[in-house]
């Protein structure tokens, strides 16, 4: 007796679900979002790459990069990922004062990247630099802007779910929901990774 | 006694199948502001690494990009079927804007 009930305890504690793959519907969905996300990147990472020698003699990339800040952004996003996934371990751990205070410091980590965005495109701005000046200018504002919006959204998203969890209006398992807004934080700090050296690193 | 064994196991095996400990990320996390180092010296020393500067960097960003997504976004512990989502759509971009940009003559250039 004791036996099935450790048997049916086991069965909550993996995560089994009761749908035809017997995996959770919500994290399936959110893989396929994540991976038709790819496609937009793609797209917006390939439109740059193309575009991205089509500007004056003195607006381009080597003129108006500042690689030292850009590689202090990515520390911060990427230090932004190692604080997502203490909040996952955290709420696995059914710990939930340390889910919401990783949670607060992920978003405050993706707050202070934006910022640094902002500071950066300003900076772009005042140096002539401006949406339609070049095409290599609309495809890089339109490329890091769509992934400033990405990371805008996902801070959002995390303020929101750390007032959810304080006021304990989560909807269904709350270790998943963590999961799942962790999923799409990493996903972002993975674009990134790959603007970072592909836009930023590899010289025109 | 049984019982509290398997109970034992069965956490166990949950720790297993939710990845690694804290301390394992925190080394993953170091492991990859090393590399994004190392890449940022790649762009300062262009000249000397050579032929080896662009194959150099795609390959960090590579193991940077696979270590997130295996390690923090747990694939590595997960269902397959998640990797097969993910992968189809990764797949699908790299080889559609591949051809897209062969197409434009972007590789001869």
């Amino acid at each position: 007796m004791a036996d099935t009930a450790v048997h049916a305890d086991a069965h909550a504690d993996h995560g089994a679900h009761h749908t035809s793959t017997g995996l959770s519907n919500n994290k399936l969905a959110m893989w396929m979002f994540l991976g038709s996300e790819c496609l937009l990147f793609g797209g917006l990472i390939s439109t740059y790459m193309l575009y991205r020698g089509r500007h004056s003699e003195n607006l381009g990339p080597d003129q108006v990069w500042d690689i030292p800040f850009t590689s202090a952004s990515s520390f911060v996003l990427l230090m932004s990922s190692l604080t997502m996934v203490l909040a996952v371990s955290s709420a696995n751990r059914d710990d939930e004062r340390n889910t919401k205070v990783w949670l607060s410091v992920t978003s405050l980590l993706g707050a202070l990247f934006v910022a640094g965005q902002v500071y950066e495109f300003t900076t772009f701005y005042r140096e002539g630099l401006g949406f339609t000046t070049s095409l290599f200018s609309s495809s890089f504002f339109t490329l890091t802007g769509f992934h400033g919006v990405h990371v805008s959204v996902g801070i959002i998203m995390l303020m929101s779910l750390v007032g959810m969890i304080s006021k304990n209006k989560v909807v269904g398992d709350k270790k998943e929901v963590v999961e799942l807004f962790g999923l799409y934080w990493h996903f972002v700090d993975v674009v990134w990774i790959l603007i970072f050296t592909l836009v930023y690193l590899i010289p025109a | 006694m049984s019982t509290a064994t398997e109970q034992h196991d069965i956490h166990g095996d949950e720790h297993a199948e939710h990845g690694l400990s804290d301390l394992g990320y925190i080394k993953i996390a170091i492991f990859l502001a090393a590399i994004t180092a190392v890449e940022v010296v790649f762009s300062y020393t262009q000249d000397q690494l050579g032929a080896a500067f662009l194959p150099g960097l795609l390959i960090l960003m590579a193991v940077k990009f696979f270590m997130v997504l295996l390690y923090f976004m747990h694939l590595k512990f997960d269902s397959k079927i998640f990797s097969l989502m993910f992968y189809i759509g990764l797949t699908l971009a790299v080889g559609c804007y591949a051809v897209f940009l062969a197409t434009l003559h972007f590789f001869q250039s």
